[in-house]
């Protein structure tokens, strides 16, 4: 049975895929084995920072089973996944930058073999001085980790003002200032990264890949190997977690591929936990500092907020996240005037790139921390501060921002009504607290990585006679479940049931081209493609069942494996004979489908981060002990709302939004990736890197809050990295609420708890540094563009 | 016991796997982990860390969840070994493995074989467990899709539908 319209979406069936991964018999990078497959090992460098003059390999190439070492000079080409920042080699050519840079790799018959091999490999290195922070990155101006880049060691600093700031500070009857520090974390998937590579006699090269984003890594091998892309095959396997970390083209891919060339017998590699945290990619160490001006009901005047990113030791996804820490301010309340001022440096420490929310959840935390005590120092209700201030839906930002539907006013009522916010907050018994917070972020980035005016995303389909749908699409599963949300769509669409949709996805031999899975697109951009191919291949079945049915095409409808008859529901013909008599008509069935976001009002350099089909809405409340002896925090129960457009699947929403939740809770109270002066880091292992078990992750009461957005499938926004954002301030807010004391640092850890009652815990200091003058433009100077709401 | 050598270094064993009796040649050195899937292609049980942190290489050995990639395979032999392979009877799948399916408890689904043995291991024990020792049973494994909350809904599916089948749910 239909409902709301639908019958399939909206219901909360199972995925495509859980019966194959409840039987373990789903096919993961590291379950392949190709015969005669060799195994490899990267050497990587122990020091953070040197120049590397020489690497012999012939000790290892004496060592039996080992059949062949590779160096910097065998893959020289620079690769990156921004196209203007290639800045790394799949082995060093001359120079490491972080302890853990690859520098040669080998392949052997056994791993054991391999291992063995990388200790009779001889380099020269000339140990240079190592940067680890930003503001040694900024002081070391004749010391640089770089060339390519303009100033010593800055990778990025952008600079924008929109609206008037200094008359929104002006016209504020308060201006409220702090500083704040994110550490850095990882993504911690519990599948390591491993990628197998064949080189056939046909002068063929397939590597199946545990990556998001099997497009990048196809364009990355063409131009490091110098083979054209036509004759490469990527395959992304079945995901096992990804949260952003695989989204990178790594060393590791580029390396085995290359052996499987030299060796011509395939090659397989798979990093071991320790160098897992190494390689990540994670969470950025952001400095925060931020201004808000407000009139003494609250509202908004003005705001400036400066971020400064420490990169690691290569750009990586870099030049995006500088941006995104200052995009999305502006998207939840109104905010007259803005100025955003960021940077990325570089340290000798593993490269940070994208995790779940992507440069948001640092800012967003500082923002909704520093509300919370405007709300406090001006005696209002901080759910009532932010109601009184939501975004209205169909308008446009003070950055050029347009903001579709909106449901963050319907979040922040439901949050606080089911958590009982008006009777616990500053209610509570001492060590016991409630914190409220909110956040948006983005359905899928509006620009593709590399600049081009193709589709982000493709879909084919091919009808079988025999009644069934195949749908070919790049998507590649990492956990999120895009392979049933194609599957679900197209069944929607074609009226059959999802398990007649076979899915064919993530591979560049057989797949039409998809971005990959990241920045929350996949449901959003892959969905309406789908749609989109269904109603090609819906014109043809239509045009054959209206001779045979004797009514209009525009009277047909596809429903319950039939095409039949709105106005005569009796009047039908069965998909399959119909899918025979449009083969008969017009020969071989298929239809394609593209999907491109909309483009944004934002004209200005740097405005192509941050716009995106619709945003997302979440807010949260945690509720929390806290122990002022032990400075222990235990969480009782998070209530969280999130703005999802539609529900596609409520069960897979639910489990998307108590994903995030769980995400945030362990970067809040315990997730960082610390370094040693050495460069090494401190805990590489999952007993001391903390992460939550079940005996840590409380009760998560979720609420979907659903806008119907016109810009989504069915109706549908993304769901799986926006609900991260709000619980991260939430709980810092609910701290203070139980303790009274405010920690501006990520993770908020038992010792700073006890420092800051104490009164021994500063605050983060952030680095003096000239910021370039600023991009100006305020709302009224873009472009019109049309758009579907 | 075998003791015959092979020109590899390695060494037949006698394991028994999901009610099968198993000859194989595997290192002495190597984790049950590693004979399981590399030796007898059983690649259902997965790997995290090879360092007894993740839980997610669970298999059940006598019936107790044991870290496969701690336990030398050599140990395990003449012991009765479940993997996620044996969990389903007779094509059926185990109702664990059902609930699972069907409430989304497997998204990336990595850790999920894992898991379902340890939740199989406290079933066997305890069929009526309360939310708390679900909990307990499942603290050694990690997931970082689903904030456990479709894991622990599912286990306590799974024990409504075999208390519906035995008859024994009021």
């Amino acid at each position: 049975m239909k409902k709301n319209g639908f019958s399939v979406i909206g219901k909360p069936l199972p995925r495509i895929d859980g019966p194959a991964k409840c039987a373990g018999d789903t096919r993961y990078a590291d379950d392949m084995v190709l015969p005669r497959m060799l195994f490899s090992r990267l050497l990587r460098s122990p020091h953070p920072h040197a120049l590397v003059h020489g690497v012999s390999a012939k000790r290892a190439l004496e060592l039996p089973g080992v059949h062949a070492v590779i160096t910097g000079a065998d893959v020289p080409t620079k690769f990156g996944i921004m196209p203007s920042t290639q800045d790394e080699e799949a082995l060093a050519v001359d120079k490491v930058r972080y302890v853990g840079d690859p520098v040669a790799a080998v392949a052997a018959v056994s791993e054991d073999a391999a291992e063995e091999a990388l200790g009779l490999i001889e380099v020269d290195y000339q140990v240079l001085d190592p940067i680890l922070s930003i503001e040694g990155a900024l002081a070391a101006e004749d010391h640089r980790i770089h060339t390519w880049n303009r100033h010593a060691n800055i990778q990025k600093a952008v600079s924008f003002e929109f609206g008037d700031v200094d008359a929104g500070f002006a016209e504020a009857d308060e201006v409220f200032e702090g500083t704040y520090f994110f550490q850095g974390n990882t993504h911690l998937p519990m599948e390591q990264y491993c990628a197998l590579a064949s080189y056939t006699p046909d002068g063929k090269l397939t590597l199946w890949s545990s990556t998001q984003t099997p497009h990048y890594v196809h364009r990355a091998l063409s131009r490091v190997l110098g083979l054209p892309m036509g004759h490469i095959r990527v395959v992304a396997t079945p995901v096992g977690g990804g949260f952003g970390g695989k989204s990178d083209p790594f060393s590791h891919e580029i390396a085995v591929a290359k052996l499987a060339m030299i060796t011509g017998r395939p090659v397989k590699i798979t990093l071991n936990r320790e160098e897992s945290f190494y390689v990540h990619r994670g969470r950025h160490p952001v400095k925060m500092w931020m201004r808000t001006g407000v009139k003494r009901d609250g509202t908004l005047t003005g705001m400036w907020f400066r971020s400064f990113l420490d990169g690691g030791g290569y750009s990586s996804y870099g030049l995006a996240t500088v941006y995104y820490t200052g995009a999305l301010q502006t998207v939840t309340y109104e905010l007259p005037a803005y100025k955003f001022e960021g940077v990325r440096v570089f340290t000798n420490k593993p490269p940070c790139g994208p995790k779940r929310g992507h440069g948001t959840p640092q800012p967003r935390f500082a923002m909704e921390v520093q509300l919370d005590e405007i709300a406090e120092k001006l005696g209002l209700d901080p759910v009532e501060m932010r109601l009184k201030q939501v975004v209205a839906p169909d308008s446009v930002t003070v950055n050029g921002l347009r903001v579709s539907t909106i449901g963050l006013r319907e979040c922040i009522e439901k949050v606080a009504e089911r958590s009982g916010w008006k009777d616990k907050h500053r209610a509570l018994p001492d060590g016991h607290g409630i914190g409220f917070a909110a956040s948006s972020y983005i359905s899928g980035a509006g620009l593709p990585i590399y600049w081009n005016d193709m589709p982000h995303s493709g879909v084919q389909l091919r009808a079988d006679r025999g009644g069934g749908v195949t749908v070919f699409c790049g998507s590649t599963d990492i956990g999120q479940g895009s392979d049933s949300i194609l599957a679900f769509a197209v069944a929607e669409e074609l009226g059959l049931q999802p398990e007649d949709v076979r899915v064919v996805t993530a591979d560049t031999d057989l797949t039409p081209v998809d971005l990959g899975s990241y920045s929350s697109r996949v449901t959003v951009m892959t969905g309406n493609a789908a749609i989109q191919a269904c109603g090609n291949l819906k014109e043809r079945l239509f045009e054959v069942a209206s001779e045979v049915l004797e009514v209009p095409a525009d009277d047909l409808e596809m429903e319950e494996g039939h095409v039949r008859s709105r106005s005569l529901p009796d009047l039908g013909l069965a998909f399959a004979e119909c899918v025979e008599r449009a083969e008969t008509r017009f020969g071989t069935l298929g239809a394609t489908g593209s999907y491109r976001p909309p483009r944004h009002p934002g004209d200005y350099k740097g405005a192509g981060v941050g716009p995106t089909p619709s945003y997302s809405y979440s807010a949260a409340v945690v509720e929390l002990h806290c122990d002022a002896d032990t400075g222990e925090i235990r969480i009782d129960k998070v209530w969280i709302a999130h703005d999802c457009g539609r529900a596609f699947n409520p069960l897979w929403v639910e489990g998307q939004v108590e994903g995030s939740v769980y995400m945030a809770l362990g970067e809040v109270l315990m997730e960082e990736q610390i370094f040693r002066k050495s460069g090494v880091h401190k805990i590489p292992s999952i007993l001391e890197y903390k992460s939550p078990t079940t005996l840590e992750t409380p009760p998560i009461e979720t609420i979907l809050v659903e806008t119907d957005d016109p810009e989504g499938p069915f109706g549908a926004k993304e769901a799986g990295q926006g609900p991260l954002l709000p619980v991260i301030p939430a709980v810092s807010n609910a701290v203070y609420d139980a303790v009274g004391v405010r920690i501006h640092e990520i993770p908020i850890t038992p010792d700073k708890i006890l420092r800051a009652l104490d009164q021994r815990l500063k605050d983060p200091t952030v680095p003096d540094f000239a910021f370039p003058a600023p991009i100006r433009w305020a709302p009224g100077q873009g472009v019109e563009v049309p758009q579907k709401s | 016991m075998s003791t015959s050598e092979t020109i590899t270094g390695k060494r037949l064993m006698r394991l028994r796997v999901n009610g099968e009796p198993h000859e194989v040649a595997g290192h002495v050195t190597h984790s049950l982990l590693e004979v399981l899937r590399e030796e007898m292609a059983l690649t259902g049980t997965k790997h995290g860390c090879e360092l007894g942190e993740c839980g997610t290489c669970t298999v059940l050995v006598d019936g107790e969840p044991v870290y496969s990639c701690l336990m030398l395979a050599v140990e395990a032999e003449g012991r009765e070994i479940t993997t996620v392979e044996g969990l389903a009877l007779q094509g059926r799948p185990h109702p664990l493995q059902r609930a699972f399916s069907d409430l989304g408890a497997a998204q990336c689904g990595y850790c999920i074989p894992g898991i379902l043995l340890a939740a199989k291991a406290l079933l066997d024990k305890q069929p009526n467990p309360a939310r708390a020792d679900i909990e307990e049973a499942l603290s050694g494994n990690l997931c970082r899709c689903t904030g456990y909350t479709k894991i622990i809904e599912a286990v306590e599916q799974a024990v409504r539908e075999v208390q519906v089948q035995e008859g024994t749910r009021a």
